[in-house]
C-alpha cells in the first residue's frame, strides 16, 4: 500500500472545492424539495478530500477492479456524494438536478446498481460496514492492493451490526480497512433527559470503543483538510489491524444557522435561506474561513 | 400444455443426508471452477460447511455468531466476483438478516446464495425457535430473489449447479435429516421448472421440497382406493412455474398442495394466488396451520402436524368425496 501520499490538491484548492460543493448540496436539496443537510455539510470535507487527494480511482472507469472502494454507510448523506462524483468528473454537474426524481440514477439514498461509482448500496443505517469488511477480505485473497473506507454517521453506530463488523475485521486483521466516523454529535432526533431532548448520541468517546474492539484510532479535525490528510496517512500507515478515524465535526457545518442544529438534519431551506447560505458560504471562501 | 414428465430412479429406495451433499457439492462445483467462498455463523458443523472448510480453508471465512455481519461481508465478497454461499439456519438467515437480504443483496442483485439449513419444522428436535414456518413467505415476497427447495440429494445437487451460474441471488431451503432419492441421476434442474413425477386426472398435488416425498406416497395410496392422482414437484418457487400449475388445474380440476411450510404465503399460498387469477380451482392447502412448530421426532411432528402422507391422503380423500 502506497504511503505517504503525493498530494494531489493544494489545501485552498480542496477548501474551495468543499465550498462549491456545499453550494450545490443546498442547491439540489431546494430544487428536489427534499433530502438531508446537516449530514451532508457535516461529511463534505471528508468526500472532498478521499476523491480529490486521497483515493486511486478513475472516472472514466468506474468499475475498475483494483480502484479503491468508498462505502457511504450514512446513506441519507447521498447528495454530498452524488455532488463530489459529478465535480470529480463521474457524470455531469446538471445531473444533480435530478436528484430524487423518478428515473433519475441519484435516488434519495445511493444505488450501485443505477449510478456508477457508488461501491454500495446503501440508506439502512448499520449496514454499511459488513460489505466493506467482505471486501477488505475478498481484496486480500486476490492479492488486490485497493484500500476500502467506510464512512459512518455517529448516530449509526448504535447499530449492533457495525460492532459485529468491527470485531471480524479485527479478527481478520484487515489493515487495508479504514473507517471515518463522522463525529458530528447529532443525530435525528436524540435522547431523553431531565432538561427535555438532549439531541445527543450515546456514544461518549468513540475511539475507546473501537480500540477495544482491536483497531487502531486516530481523531481529527473533520472540517480541517490539512488533518485529514494526516490521519488518512496514519490509516494508510497501519498495517497489522484496521483503522477507526475519529472526524469531529460539526453538523450543518459551513452555514452559521444551520450548524449544529439539529432541526437542519432534513429540512429544505426556503429560497430567503437558501441566498443567506449561498451568500455566506460566498464570503468565507473568500476570506479562507472554510476551513473550521 | 401438456407438462414434461420426468421418470423416477427405478434404483431402490435409499435415503440421502441434504446437508453432506450440500457440503460436497460446494467442494465439487469449486473444483470445476466456481469461485465459490463460504461464510458461516458457526454452524458448520450443522450445515455440514465443514466439508467445504476442509477441502478449501482460504475460501471459508468464519463469522462467528453475527448472522447480520455476515450477510453484510458476503455481499462485498459478491462485488469482487466471488459466489458466496451462506451457512446458517433458515430460521436465522432468513429474519434476523432480512433487512441485510433486502438492502444489500436484493436491491443491488449482487450473487449471494443464502442457504437456509434446518428449515421447516423438521429440525432435529430443537423447537420452533430453530424451525422456519415463514421463510418461503418471506423470501418469495423479496423481488429479485429465486427461492429453491429441492425435494432430494440428486435434486440438490443438480439445483446447486444451477444456481452457481445464475448470476443472481437465491434462497436455496434445505432440510436437515436424510431422505429418500427419488429422482435419477440423469435429473436436470431448471430454475423455475416445475417437472410432472405422476400423472392423474381426479386430483392434481403440487409439492415442495421433502413433501414431495409424501406426496407421491399419498398419490400412490390413493391410487390403490381407486383414485387417479397427479403429483407436480415445484422446486422452484420463485419463479413459480404458472404454465404447469394452470395445465395441471385443467387437467385435474381439483387441487392440494402440499409444503413443509405455513399454508400462508408459501406454496399453497402461491398456488392460490395463481389459480385464482388465471383458473379458479377448488382447491385444499396442506401445510402448517398459522401456528408455531415445538421439538420432537420427525414422524411425530408430522402426524401432530398434519404433514404426513396419511394426512394428507386423509386430506384428499375428504376433498374428493366433497366434490364428487
Ligand atoms: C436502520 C435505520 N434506522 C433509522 C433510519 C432513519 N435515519 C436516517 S438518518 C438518521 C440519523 C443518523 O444520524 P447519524 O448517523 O449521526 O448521521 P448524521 O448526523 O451524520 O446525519 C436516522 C435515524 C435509517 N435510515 N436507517
Amino acid at each position: 500500500m502506497t504511503q505517504n501520499r503525493r498530494s494531489l490538491r493544494t489545501t485552498s484548492e480542496l477548501d474551495d472545492l468543499s465550498a462549491r460543493t456545499r453550494e450545490l448540496i443546498l442547491r439540489s436539496v431546494f430544487k428536489a424539495g427534499a433530502g438531508h443537510i446537516g449530514g451532508p455539510l457535516s461529511v463534505t470535507d471528508i468526500l472532498v478530500n478521499l476523491y480529490f487527494d486521497r483515493l486511486r480511482v478513475d472516472p472514466t472507469q468506474p468499475e475498475l477492479p483494483g480502484r479503491d472502494r468508498l462505502i457511504l454507510s450514512k446513506g441519507h448523506s447521498s447528495i454530498a456524494l452524488y455532488t463530489v462524483l459529478a465535480l470529480r468528473g463521474y457524470f455531469p454537474v446538471e445531473e444533480l438536478d435530478t436528484f430524487d426524481a423518478v428515473d433519475s440514477r441519484l435516488q434519495g439514498h445511493p444505488c450501485m446498481k443505477t449510478l456508477p461509482g457508488v461501491d454500495m448500496s446503501t440508506g439502512s443505517l448499520g449496514q454499511g460496514l459488513s460489505p466493506g469488511v467482505g471486501m477488505a477480505l475478498g481484496a486480500r485473497r486476490s492479492k488486490l492492493d485497493f484500500r476500502t473506507w467506510v464512512i459512518l454517521g455517529d448516530g449509526e453506530i448504535q447499530e449492533g451490526q457495525i460492532w459485529e463488523a468491527c470485531f471480524v475485521a479485527a479478527r481478520y486483521r484487515l489493515s487495508n480497512l479504514t473507517v471515518i466516523l463522522d463525529y458530528n454529535r447529532l443525530p435525528q432526533f436524540g435522547w431523553p433527559s431531565e432538561t427535555g431532548y438532549t439531541r445527543e448520541v450515546p456514544i461518549d468517546d468513540p475511539a475507546a470503543k473501537f480500540s477495544a474492539f482491536g483497531w487502531a484510532t486516530v481523531e481529527c479535525d473533520g472540517h480541517d483538510h490539512d488533518a485529514l490528510r494526516d490521519a488518512f496517512d496514519k490509516a494508510e500507515a497501519n498495517d497489522d489491524r484496521p483503522t477507526a478515524i475519529i472526524a469531529n465535526t460539526i453538523k450543518g457545518k459551513g452555514i452559521t444557522f444551520m450548524e449544529a442544529n439539529h432541526n437542519w438534519h432534513a429540512r429544505v431551506p426556503t429560497q430567503e435561506e437558501l441566498d443567506a447560505a449561498i451568500a455566506e458560504l460566498a464570503t468565507r471562501s473568500l476570506a479562507g474561513v472554510g476551513r473550521s | 400444455m401438456s407438462i414434461p414428465m420426468v421418470a423416477l430412479t427405478s434404483e431402490p429406495r435409499a435415503n440421502e443426508a441434504p446437508r453432506e451433499v450440500w457440503g460436497q457439492t460446494l467442494c465439487d462445483l469449486t473444483a470445476a471452477g466456481a469461485n465459490t467462498v463460504v461464510l458461516d455463523g458457526d454452524l458448520a458443523n450443522s450445515t455440514r460447511a465443514d466439508i467445504f472448510a476442509e477441502c478449501y480453508p482460504d475460501r471459508f471465512f468464519e463469522m462467528g455468531i453475527a448472522e447480520q455481519n455476515m450477510a453484510g461481508v458476503a455481499d462485498g465478497l459478491a462485488t469482487l466476483g466471488y459466489v458466496p454461499w451462506l451457512s446458517s439456519f433458515a430460521a436465522f438467515l432468513t429474519s434476523r438478516d432480512l433487512d441485510q437480504i433486502r438492502v444489500v443483496i436484493a436491491q443491488p442483485g449482487l450473487d449471494v446464495k443464502i442457504c437456509g439449513g434446518y428449515s421447516g419444522i423438521l429440525t432435529g428436535k430443537t423447537g420452533k425457535t430453530h424451525q422456519s414456518v415463514e421463510d418461503i413467505a418471506t423470501f418469495r415476497a423479496l423481488p429479485g430473489i429465486d427461492v429453491v427447495a429441492p425435494a432430494d440429494g440428486r435434486e440438490l445437487r443438480a439445483a446447486m449447479a444451477a444456481l452457481s451460474v445464475s448470476g443472481r441471488p437465491a434462497y436455496l431451503r434445505l432440510t436437515r435429516d436424510p431422505s429418500p432419492v427419488i429422482f435419477p441421476d440423469s435429473y436436470v434442474f431448471e430454475i423455475g421448472r416445475a417437472v410432472l413425477l405422476r400423472e392423474g386426472a381426479d386430483l392434481g398435488i403440487i409439492s415442495t421440497g421433502v413433501q414431495t416425498v409424501r406426496a407421491l406416497d399419498a398419490a400412490e395410496s390413493l391410487g390403490s382406493a381407486g383414485y387417479s392422482v397427479a403429483v407436480l414437484h415445484v422446486p422452484t418457487i420463485k419463479p413459480l412455474d404458472v404454465e404447469a400449475i394452470v395445465a395441471l388445474a385443467e387437467q385435474t380440476d381439483l387441487i392440494m398442495t402440499a409444503e413443509d411450510h405455513s399454508i400462508i404465503g408459501g406454496l399453497g399460498g402461491a398456488v392460490a394466488e395463481t389459480l385464482g387469477e388465471h383458473r379458479p380451482t377448488r382447491m385444499k392447502r396442506v401445510g402448517i396451520q398459522d401456528r408455531f412448530g415445538e421439538s420432537g421426532p420427525n414422524d411425530a411432528l408430522l402426524k401432530k402436524y398434519g404433514l404426513s402422507s396419511e394426512a394428507m391422503v386423509e386430506q384428499a380423500q375428504a376433498l374428493l368425496t366433497s366434490t364428487r
